[in-house]
């Protein structure tokens, strides 16, 4: 119902305020199934919703951030739209071309502009490969340069990514997993990519390291203009990089914003919570800090709840939640949120005109 | 300090992956050895019967179970043939049969494995009909093709050269199903790693996903499986042999030198212990050199 309307509906408003800047990414109502099959016959009986019906748009040069608990659909969502899965459902388009209705030929030939960073910088580098082979292995792909140039790229990559030249041909294991993971971003960068997905780069590395990957990211995006599509746990992390956040939960996306404004003011009761788990650095803060505790587990996405994904957590839950799926809708420019709560006042929070959000929150919850 | 001199002289260049992988299986002791050995019998089995120029077919009765002498080093048989130029024949003919079926043998288990793991679709075609091979009995099968093939063999490639073909197919076409099994198994782990989603986000095509991250990931099995497979191979042609369905009865193989002493094995021990031993020797030699490889080609080892 809703959900074939969103689309149409998020595409105008969202660009609207970024007139100037064109979205890079427009991802349309992805939809990404695993099947579970049971039985001899192994019969299809149900799907994992590992991503349902997921909308959004990157622009040129922007970071958006990705956050949610383990097992939010974070990952597979970036993967679908790398198509590195073939997803069940939606559009992803790179610069107004769709990629997942491109055939085989014509999906190797978009696949340099999209490039991935891995979590696992270890488990995403070939143990039987040099860094130079590694690195090279697009180049290879993908280019006809001779050997010396090929040569002299790579070590440019290098170079960029600050390796030592030296260490072109050793191998994945001799290096410390912060090295491990700049060889990675080394091999994403070298056929200049417009847009990057950047699968938790800093989960696996010493929280020393996660910094300097991080800042490199940071100098990288500006010096080559990348758009990032930044997914991590890390909430602290995509406050620092992101210029805007999308919050997971259960394969959706329930809050949309400006980094400054979901971090100052969450609306969702979910950002909410995840929000006040963040640790205060400031021991006097700290203890005042108010925690929402969530209570329960995530359902399983092979079964979700009716209605609102949040419903059986959500500390603000209403009977509509159980029933009516909300939809993500946009509160103030830029500014999206799939809550019950915002959608009676929806109306008024319009007529109302420059009439914050947050107020229309308060007076929810006030009840 | 450490820095400048890097910066101001050229890095090295990309060496080739074959020099460490050599330098590394200088340092393995087993497969030096190993090499030498191998080396070294082969060398007695390819020039050997150019300076002990006795030919190892020539019967003389009346030189009948010599010992060991200037005249024959190595003894003579019950029928009176030189066993030193009959154990260089031998070798040729056993080392040739047990590398070519092995390396068949690799192959077609390495291309149905590969296949089988890395492609969902062929997976169920290719594991039955590997079932179906595993099943078979062997003895009945080999019977069957000799009888059938041995006379159109035998005509157009000569009588060595028909029955040397057709044994080396019945041992490759009967023994590559384990290769196959082991790796499918590796190939269906490695598919899963993120290094081979890390290249299909590059865009690299199945067939060098194939050989540029699977093969060289799964080599450790298969080369286990290969030096094993010369052992099997080289002992699978001798049982053929002893059942009159190999080579000619007076074409010396080591299987066949075997099987011709065992009837006076208390009387002349020797003459089981010597092709014995060059069988032995072989297959041992062969297994470190297998060992030193696996070593050398895994750089995760190598440099230790």
């Amino acid at each position: 119902m809703a959900d074939t309307a969103l689309p149409q509906a998020v595409t105008p408003q969202a660009t609207a305020p970024e007139a100037a800047r064109k979205p890079l990414i427009e991802v349309r109502g992805l939809r990404m199934y695993f099947p579970i099959t049971a039985g001899v016959l192994r019969r299809r009986v149900g799907d994992v919703k590992a991503v349902d019906d997921v909308s959004f748009d990157i622009l040129q040069g922007e970071t958006l951030g990705l956050v949610g608990e383990s097992g939010c659909g974070k990952s597979t969502c970036g993967r679908a739209i790398l198509r590195l899965y073939e997803p069940t459902a939606g559009s992803v388009r790179l610069d107004g071309e769709d990629v997942l209705a491109a055939s085989p030929d014509r999906l190797r030939k978009l696949r340099p502009a999209m490039q991935m960073v891995f979590q696992d910088p270890q488990a995403s580098l070939n143990p039987r490969m040099t860094v130079a082979a590694i690195i090279g292995e697009p180049l290879e792909e993908h280019t006809r340069l001779t050997r010396g140039e090929k040569l002299a790229r790579i070590y440019e990559l290098m170079d960029q990514v600050g390796l030592n030249r030296d260490f072109a041909n050793r191998y994945p294991h001799e290096f410390s997993g912060g090295q491990r993971q700049r060889i990675g971003i080394a091999r994403a960068l070298a056929l200049n990519p417009r847009f990057i997905v950047c699968d938790e780069p800093i989960a696996a590395l010493d929280v020393s390291i996660q910094a300097q990957v991080v800042n490199l990211l940071e100098e990288l995006q500006d010096r080559l203009g990348l758009t990032y599509l930044f997914i991590s746990h890390d909430l602290s992390m995509v406050r620092h990089i992101a210029d805007r956040v999308a919050v997971m939960y259960l394969g959706r996306i329930i809050e949309l914003a400006p980094r400054e404004a979901l971090y100052g003011a969450p609306l969702h009761p979910y950002t909410q919570a995840l929000l006040s788990a963040v640790p205060e650095p400031d021991p006097a803060l700290e203890a005042h800090r108010r925690r929402i505790i969530l209570t329960g587990d995530v359902p399983s996405p092979a079964n979700p709840p009716p209605g609102c994904n949040f419903c059986t957590r959500c500390p603000k839950v209403m009977p509509v939640c159980r029933t009516v799926e909300p939809d993500l809708r946009e509160l103030e420019p830029g500014r999206f949120v799939a809550c019950h709560l915002y959608n009676q006042t929806a109306g008024i929070t319009a007529a109302a005109g420059g009439s914050p959000g947050t107020d229309a929150a308060s007076i929810q919850q006030g009840e | 300090m450490t820095e400048a001199p890097a910066t101001l002289t050229l890095p090295r260049p990309p060496r080739s992956q074959w020099r460490d992988v050599w330098d590394q299986f200088k340092t393995h002791k087993g497969a030096i050895v190993g090499l030498t050995v191998f080396a070294l019998i082969l060398g007695a089995v390819l020039i050997g019967p150019l300076i002990w120029t006795i030919d190892p077919t020539t019967v003389n009765l009346r030189a009948r179970n010599q010992g060991f002498s200037a005249a024959h080093p190595l003894g003579t048989d019950q029928l009176g043939r030189d066993l030193l130029a009959r154990v260089m024949a031998g070798g040729k003919v056993s080392i040739a049969v047990g590398m070519t079926a092995m390396s068949l043998s690799i192959l077609l288990g390495t291309t149905i494995g590969v296949l089988a793991g890395y492609f969902r679709r062929l997976e169920g075609p290719l594991m039955r009909l590997t079932d179906l091979f595993l099943a078979l009995p062997l003895l009945p099968l080999l019977l069957l093709m000799v009888t059938l093939f041995r006379e159109p063999l035998s005509r157009s490639f000569g009588p060595e050269g028909g029955i040397f073909l057709l044994i080396v197919c019945a041992i490759g076409a009967t023994s590559w199903m384990q290769t196959a099994r082991i790796v499918r198994g590796e190939v269906l782990a490695i598919k899963e790693r993120e290094f081979v989603l890390a290249a299909r986000s590059i865009g690299t095509p199945a067939r060098r996903m194939v050989t540029r991250h699977v093969l060289p990931n799964v080599l450790s099995p298969i080369m286990v499986s290969a030096t094993l497979g010369i052992a099997a191979a080289i002992i699978t042609e001798s049982a053929l042999s002893f059942l009159g369905l190999g080579f000619p009865p007076d074409f010396p193989t080591w299987g066949r030198l075997l099987y011709d002493a065992i009837d006076q094995m208390q009387l002349y021990p020797w003459r089981v212990i010597i092709p014995g031993i060059a069988i032995s020797l072989t297959v041992l030699s062969v297994n470190y050199i297998g060992d030193g490889l696996r070593d050398a080609l895994d750089p995760r080892i190598r440099g230790r």
